[in-house]
């Protein structure tokens, strides 16, 4: 039962996605799955850190992305972690990141990206209270924020889209339902038949589509953008597919599945699904294809070593932030810091 | 000066920054059209209207979440959390959250906003109305945490607090809102954070307390002055980042000292502010540090809560006992 653009055969491209920006979603979807490939190798190289798979998320994170406005604001969650590549951050600086390095810690107004919220459905709030805040200044910003189907068990997923129904905030509550929590299924989540229908109990329009089509995805969220800033307030929508691979690294998901319904996603994965759909109206060709390829795994092999090439900064940078200035006690460790670190010749 | 009570110096704090900067922006349950259950926010609405004293839902996580998202909207959220207890559902948002936006961002998005909680016991309410939770905030690096004990401090500390880049949780001993009045500068009035206040100078023994306990601190000292002994009183103030070199000098003036709270002992701001003077001022004292604090129970209900609530009576006798010492 996919709701949406289920058949493969409708060829045809929705309302406002004119064939540039029909090949634009593509080349965007590409380059995060081949981001997602090759940070799993850095990974595993121990050349990066944590690494969340988002192997099968692209038409959700591009199709949403592209469907705002520059000037509209994103609060990813872990599962987002490559959501700048979209707003033109660097791939060196999204590596940087995961190398725990401080050129991938990015500021939110450059990039209108809330920083990656690791507690589970904290940042829901966030979106809400940053989308009440700019309709109270009397900017048409959106807020979308990204969240997944484990996500909407979280008290603050409740209190957040209790208070932008009742503020009418501009914000898009976007659900990746991608079926599972690490290992926790979406029926031990929730008894509600679809994850949409606790729209209804926010008062907001909830939706579903299909996550592996990224021309729906795109039309729900362009759809429910403009309706926020018609003042029509947030809508819930609901993306579903099927991850298809390991919530990240550790985590093997042949421990308490089957790989059945896993092995039937994978052939419906959403980056070879919308290559056809090109082919078949003649956007795309196998040349191109491959050539986008080629260009993206260029692009990444250049980052890494960027990334790697960055220069590992002293112990001031964690000092610097926590407060506006430093307090007379953070002044005083850090000397004491440095200090000791120049005895042993360590820096 | 005006002569004021404890709560209309809150009141007018908030009522003059919210003149003066019009990014500022109460949201709380029950702050608009009632005032809020203290009234600390009374008459603010109607002024400023309800777009900027905001009545949310009753969700502490939701207020102080949605406040992370005003202030990278670019607006001064001020957070009203009803009872000092009901900061627990909101923990998770300040301590991963707030007190961390600034850092985890280089300084490119700071949380300028300001949590308050009413707090402490001693007027007869039900169970988690009376906590003092002031050491899960000093814990957690980032966040500013203040609390005032006199109608001066109450407006000049908030008044610093509505103007700090940085979060401040504010705790505002609800003993004091309607018991305690006492002159308040005219005019602009701001106290800076990180200095202590010697709210009675001394020379046998020191006296640490803030908030509601500064009251017991001063009655301990009154009593202890007909014995002849003589009280140096320090009020902390700012709890987190504390005013390292303030306390070190009120202890150096007796080199016996007393702290003071209402809270329960273990892991505690007195714990801290002990450990600070061991560390510190070791050869200055002469005698133990003591602690009168809450036992390390739940603050019990109102018919038995004197129990727990350090009184004169305590500090009295702690002070009697490091004088033998």
């Amino acid at each position: 039962m996919k709701p949406g653009n289920a058949d493969p055969a409708d060829a045809s491209l929705p309302e406002g996605v004119d064939e540039a920006l029909a090949l634009e979603l593509y080349r965007q979807m590409v380059f995060l799955r081949i981001f997602d490939e090759r940070a799993l190798v850095y990974h595993r190289h121990g050349r990066i850190g944590t690494w969340a798979i988002s192997w099968g998320h692209e038409a959700i994170q591009v199709g949403a992305m592209l469907a705002l406005k520059a000037s509209d604001w994103a609060f990813p969650s872990y599962r987002e972690n490559k959501l700048g590549l979209v707003r033109g951050m660097s791939p060196a600086h999204v590596l940087a990141g995961c190398r725990g390095h401080p050129q991938g810690w990015w500021d939110p107004h450059q990039w209108r990206l809330g920083a990656i919220s690791i507690p589970v459905a904290s940042h829901v709030p966030h979106a809400a209270g940053f989308a009440w805040g700019e309709r109270l200044q009397g900017r048409d910003t959106v807020a979308l924020s990204f969240f997944g189907d484990g996500a909407t068990s979280q008290g603050e997923f409740h209190e957040g889209a209790n208070m932008a129904g009742v503020m009418n905030a501009p914000l898009i509550l976007l659900c990746t339902n991608n079926q599972w929590a690490i290992s926790t299924p979406v029926h031990r989540q929730t008894r509600a038949r679809t994850l949409a229908d606790k729209a209804a109990g926010y008062g907001m329009l909830g939706v579903r589509v299909d996550g592996n089509d990224v021309l729906a995805v795109y039309q729900a969220v362009s759809q429910a953008a403009a309706r926020a800033r018609a003042g029509e307030g947030p809508t819930f929508i609901e993306c579903l597919i099927y991850r298809a691979q390991a919530h990240a690294f550790p985590d093997d998901p042949s421990a308490y599945r089957d790989d059945t319904e896993a092995e039937q996603a994978r052939r419906e994965e959403c980056v070879g699904r919308y290559a056809n759909l090109l082919m078949r109206r003649g956007l795309l060709t196998e040349e191109l294809a491959a050539r986008y390829r080629e260009e993206f795994l260029a692009k990444m092999a250049d980052a890494i070593a960027e990334a790697e090439a960055l220069p590992i900064p002293g112990p001031e940078l964690a000092f610097a932030h926590a407060y506006e200035r430093k307090t007379p006690a953070l002044e005083r460790d850090l000397s004491e810091l440095q200090r000791i670190q120049a005895k042993q010749g360590t820096r | 000066m005006s002569t004021m009570l404890f709560a209309e110096a809150l009141t007018s704090a908030l009522r003059e920054e919210m003149e003066r900067n019009p990014k500022l922006i109460l949201l709380g349950e029950d702050i608009g059209r009632s005032g809020g259950v203290f009234r600390i926010t009374v008459g603010l609405q109607a002024r400023f209207g309800a777009e900027r004293v905001v009545d949310t839902p009753v969700a502490e996580a939701g207020i102080v979440g949605s406040a992370v998202g005003l202030c990278l909207s670019g607006l001064q959220p001020v957070c009203e959390l009803q009872f000092d207890a009901f900061s627990y559902p909101a923990l998770n948002q300040i301590l991963t959250h707030v007190s961390r936006y600034r850092w985890r961002t280089q300084g490119k998005a700071p949380m300028p906003m300001v949590i308050r909680i009413p707090c402490g016991g001693g007027v007869r309410a039900p169970e988690l109305h009376s906590d003092s939770p002031e050491a899960y905030f000093c814990h957690t690096p980032g966040l500013t945490v203040v609390s005032p004990s006199t109608p001066a401090d109450a407006k000049g500390l908030l008044t610093s607090a509505l103007r700090s880049p940085d979060p401040v949780v504010f705790f505002e001993p609800k003993k004091l809102y309607r018991h305690l009045r006492g002159e308040v500068p005219d005019g602009e009035h701001l106290v800076p954070f990180g200095k202590v206040r010697t709210a009675r100078e001394g020379s046998d023994v020191t006296l640490i307390a803030w908030g509601a306990m500064m009251e017991i601190a001063l009655a301990a000292a009154e009593a202890l002055a007909t014995e002849g002994v003589s009280s140096h009183v320090c009020d902390v103030r700012t709890l987190s980042p504390l005013d390292e070199e303030g306390l070190l000098q009120a202890a150096r003036v007796t080199g016996r000292v007393v702290i003071i709270q209402e809270s329960p002992r273990n892991c505690s701001v007195a714990s801290e502010l002990a450990a600070l003077l061991a560390e510190h001022a070791m050869y200055d004292l002469k005698a133990p540090i003591k602690r009168v604090s809450g036992f390390d129970v739940p603050h019990p209900y109102y018919s038995i809560e004197h129990h727990q609530r350090p009184d004169c009576a305590r500090v009295v006798d702690a002070v009697h006992r490091i004088l033998e010492a």
